[in-house]
């Protein structure tokens, strides 16, 4: 479609930009189709969820979930996920208001607590080794271990994705295309934090109640 | 939400507005706020329920964190998502619903089947260590 727009003339980035920035419809279905990339993500994790709701009890005679999980650790995980929730929030109302400085120091509070989060679990998986439960000494903890770190990737590459539109939003502001990504962005650092609800529940408090 | 929140004047204005009106807005600071304090306390007690050991069945405590949990996925749809039937003309709701169902089958489905499974076994390995350990 772009292509048969952009034919003639010889340069074809600065037409590209043109016709993406003049499309409404174009916005829309790029938030349509990121909406759609979350539901096929959604999918992943609901065969890892369902992998750990199968293979969450085979213990094989090793520290089960209430020897190893510390509850107020994980809290804390969720404290720092949900406020980046609401700091990412506040950064899109001031995209919104189109001041550039606002949104920055929002997106990095954003980037900072994810960076928090992401910290405390490689802090609790190393922990866990010391603890002789690494992956490979049960199924409870290979599926444990698959569905934790699979989101903490997630989070990581979230925050790599964050520092990229900071550095893209420094260099040319707030322009439609940032709005979008930022957009993007948006809704898979929430979608995230969604998921974080599902894994704390039913891993960590669900697996120090039994 | 109301779109009188947004006041600007750039060239994404447009954009930005009839999004809002097609109920894809960004929402603002009392919607997200709303959120907010919604899954701090949809969080808070499930937290309490079980780090306090609250209720004394824990088949109930797992009933009311997961009911909890699924009521909290609907907050950060509804206030942080800004998802609605209508936002991108009904497609993003219907697409999540179609995930919703693929989801609710494949976790139901994988549960109940392996449950099964490993309930009719039992028998054939009384040695299983796994079952010594519960």
């Amino acid at each position: 479609m772009m292509h048969a727009e952009t034919a003639p003339p010889g340069a074809a980035a600065p037409v590209f930009y043109q016709t993406d920035e003049e499309g409404h419809h174009s916005e829309g279905s790029t938030m349509l189709g990121f909406w759609l990339y979350l539901m096929s993500d959604c999918l992943i994790f609901a065969t890892l969820f369902a992998t750990y709701g199968v293979l969450g009890r085979s213990y094989a005679a090793g520290p089960t979930p209430k020897e190893l999980f510390d509850l107020p650790g994980i809290a804390v995980n969720t404290a720092m996920l949900l406020f980046s929730s609401i700091t990412y929030g506040f950064a899109m109302l001031e995209m919104d208001r189109d001041r550039v400085k606002q949104t920055q120091i929002w997106l990095a509070v954003t980037g900072l607590f994810g960076a928090a989060f992401v910290f405390l679990e490689i802090r609790e998986f190393v922990h866990l080794f010391h603890e002789g439960a690494p992956p490979w000494r049960s199924a409870f903890l290979s599926s444990f271990y698959t569905l934790v770190s699979t989101h903490g990737l997630h989070v990581s590459m979230g925050i790599l994705w964050l520092i990229v539109l900071m550095v893209q939003v420094r260099k040319h502001g707030l322009i439609v295309e940032n709005k979008r990504r930022l957009m993007c962005l948006s809704m898979f650092w929430h979608f995230l934090d969604l998921i974080w609800i599902g894994v704390f529940t039913v891993v960590y408090l669900m697996g120090v109640l039994e | 939400m109301s779109a009188d929140a947004h006041h600007l004047t750039g060239h994404g204005q447009d954009t930005h507005d009839s999004h809002a009106h097609s109920g894809g807005g960004h929402g603002t600071v009392q919607s997200y706020m709303t959120g907010f304090v919604l899954s701090v306390i949809l969080t808070v007690i499930p937290f309490w329920l079980v780090m306090g050991n609250v209720l004394d069945n824990s088949l109930v405590t797992t009933l009311v964190i997961l009911a909890l949990g699924g009521v909290q996925m609907v907050v950060h749809v509804v206030y942080f998502l800004h998802m609605s039937t209508k936002s991108e003309g009904g497609w993003t709701f219907m697409a999540l619903i179609f995930t919703i169902t693929l989801v609710v089958i494949m976790l139901s489905g994988s549960v109940w089947v392996m449950y099964h499974l490993n309930h009719n076994m039992m028998p054939m390995d009384a040695h299983d260590v796994m079952n010594n350990a519960r």
